[in-house]
């Protein structure tokens, strides 16, 4: 049987990537962001999965306005950096997961969940930043990942209620797979930032703070948070957040088993528009 | 029955929902267009002809030769998109997201060194905060209003 072993939390900032990719890392403005991630490069050697679940939202890049679904699954075998207007990320090609991902897409829908399947599609910053974050530039991604793309570019998002109990029913479709996968979930986005008009720049450090409080104590009672405090709170585009709640939803504890450990927690402001946070949960 | 919109009183934001993606359908495919390496070059040969192949409104198209973000968000623009003809430019999305702002690159960019901008003030309409509409532009600019 698979299992989901851990999760992980990280904000996906595109001026994080261009800084990786221009060989940026060391410069002042940029050490204290990439300090924080030396542990989490260490701990995914020690720690490697057989498959990522990577939650994240693209940023019209795969989707424009022709087509806009509230949750996506990326079935394919693999899936192309986009060019998102700089050029493609020198990244490596994402291999994903095709007999996980049809697995999960079906025992979700099965538990009403309406997923839209996805055979084709470029993945941007949303997906790659993170997995640079987490795995430095290697060659190749260390393990094959299944993009699961929500939309919170158009309102209405999903609600943090929502994506909290997608979450739980992604951990049942994972734990019904008959092969003995080691399975982790991650969550980015965010945290606080806005983008545009007048308010752009707002960043709300206690707010970040208490939200990653709450995501590791409390998630039933973070998923009932509504949307327009995080607009308000976090900015228009921190409402990113909750897609931690999808991640976090699948954590074991939430169906009655151990708190999760908390190896790793981080945060900084800012990089580029953003405040930088990140978390490493290991189921008990 | 209206809809319930909880989120139209925090200053200095626009909401992307469905009244504003169906009022900007036609400004954000332009935008989506430039993603392809040959519509950047066809844009900047010609930013007039180029936009007059869609069926955007006058005042978007205005926008978008003047680089008016804010307009363009207000037309039913959103960031996402509009960063499109950022990229074309050159432009970071720093660079983006300040100059709605009226700040000059530098201030803006040294509010985000010194921790962002604070949310007190700004969470409702009619508090007192940097970005509510009685104190635009911020920085330099609007100083030099303010003793005009």
């Amino acid at each position: 049987m698979a299992r989901i072993s851990a999760s992980v939390y990280t904000s996906h900032v595109p001026a994080i990537g261009a800084a990786i990719d221009h060989g940026k890392t060391g410069e002042d403005y940029w050490k204290p962001v990439f300090a924080g991630y030396d542990f989490s490069k260490q701990w995914m050697k020690d720690n490697k999965p057989d498959v990522i679940f990577l939650v994240y939202n693209d940023h019209a890049t795969a989707f424009s306005l022709e087509l806009i679904p509230t949750f996506a699954i990326g079935t394919a075998a693999q899936f192309k950096p986009a060019d998102e207007g700089y050029g493609a990320r020198p990244v490596p090609t994402v291999i994903g997961h095709p007999e996980l991902a049809s697995h999960i897409a079906q025992s979700v829908i099965q538990d009403d969940f309406d997923l839209t399947i996805v055979n084709r599609m470029d993945v941007d910053h949303g997906l790659t930043v993170p997995l640079s974050l987490m795995c430095g530039q290697p060659e190749a991604w260390p393990c094959p990942v299944i993009p699961f793309a929500v939309n919170v570019v158009q309102y209405p998002v999903p609600s943090g209620r929502r994506c909290f109990q997608l979450g739980q029913a992604i951990r049942r479709a994972v734990e019904s797979y008959d092969e003995p996968l080691n399975v982790q979930i991650w969550g980015t986005g965010g945290m606080s930032h806005q983008l545009q008009g007048a308010r752009a720049g707002l960043i709300n450090a206690p707010w970040d703070n208490a939200f990653l409080d709450r995501l590791i104590a409390d998630p039933a009672g973070q998923s009932e948070v509504p949307h327009v405090e995080y607009v308000r709170e976090a900015g228009s585009e921190g409402i990113e957040l909750v897609m931690w709640l999808i991640a976090r939803g699948a954590m074991s504890d939430v169906a009655g088993g151990p708190a999760p450990m908390v190896r790793h927690r981080f945060y900084h402001v800012p990089a580029s528009n953003t405040a930088v946070g990140h978390l490493i949960l290991e189921n008990g | 029955m209206a809809l319930d919109k909880p989120y139209v009183d925090i200053p200095g934001t626009t909401i992307f929902d469905a009244e504003q993606s169906r009022k900007g359908y036609w400004l954000n495919q332009f935008c989506m267009s430039l993603m392809k390496a040959e519509n950047r070059v066809r844009f900047k040969a010609g930013e007039r002809a180029y936009l007059d192949e869609w069926p955007m409104s006058e005042a978007q198209k205005q926008a978008v030769l003047d680089r008016d973000l804010n307009r363009a968000i207000s037309l039913g623009g959103n960031i996402y998109f509009l960063a499109k003809i950022g990229a074309t430019d050159g432009k970071s999305f720093q660079q983006m997201a300040g100059s709605m702002t009226g700040m000059s690159e530098e201030e803006y960019r040294d509010m985000m060194i010194r921790g962002g901008r604070s949310p007190e003030g700004n969470r409702h309409l009619g508090e007192d905060g940097d970005a509510q509409p009685q104190h635009q532009p911020q920085g330099a600019a609007g100083r030099k209003n303010k003793e005009a």
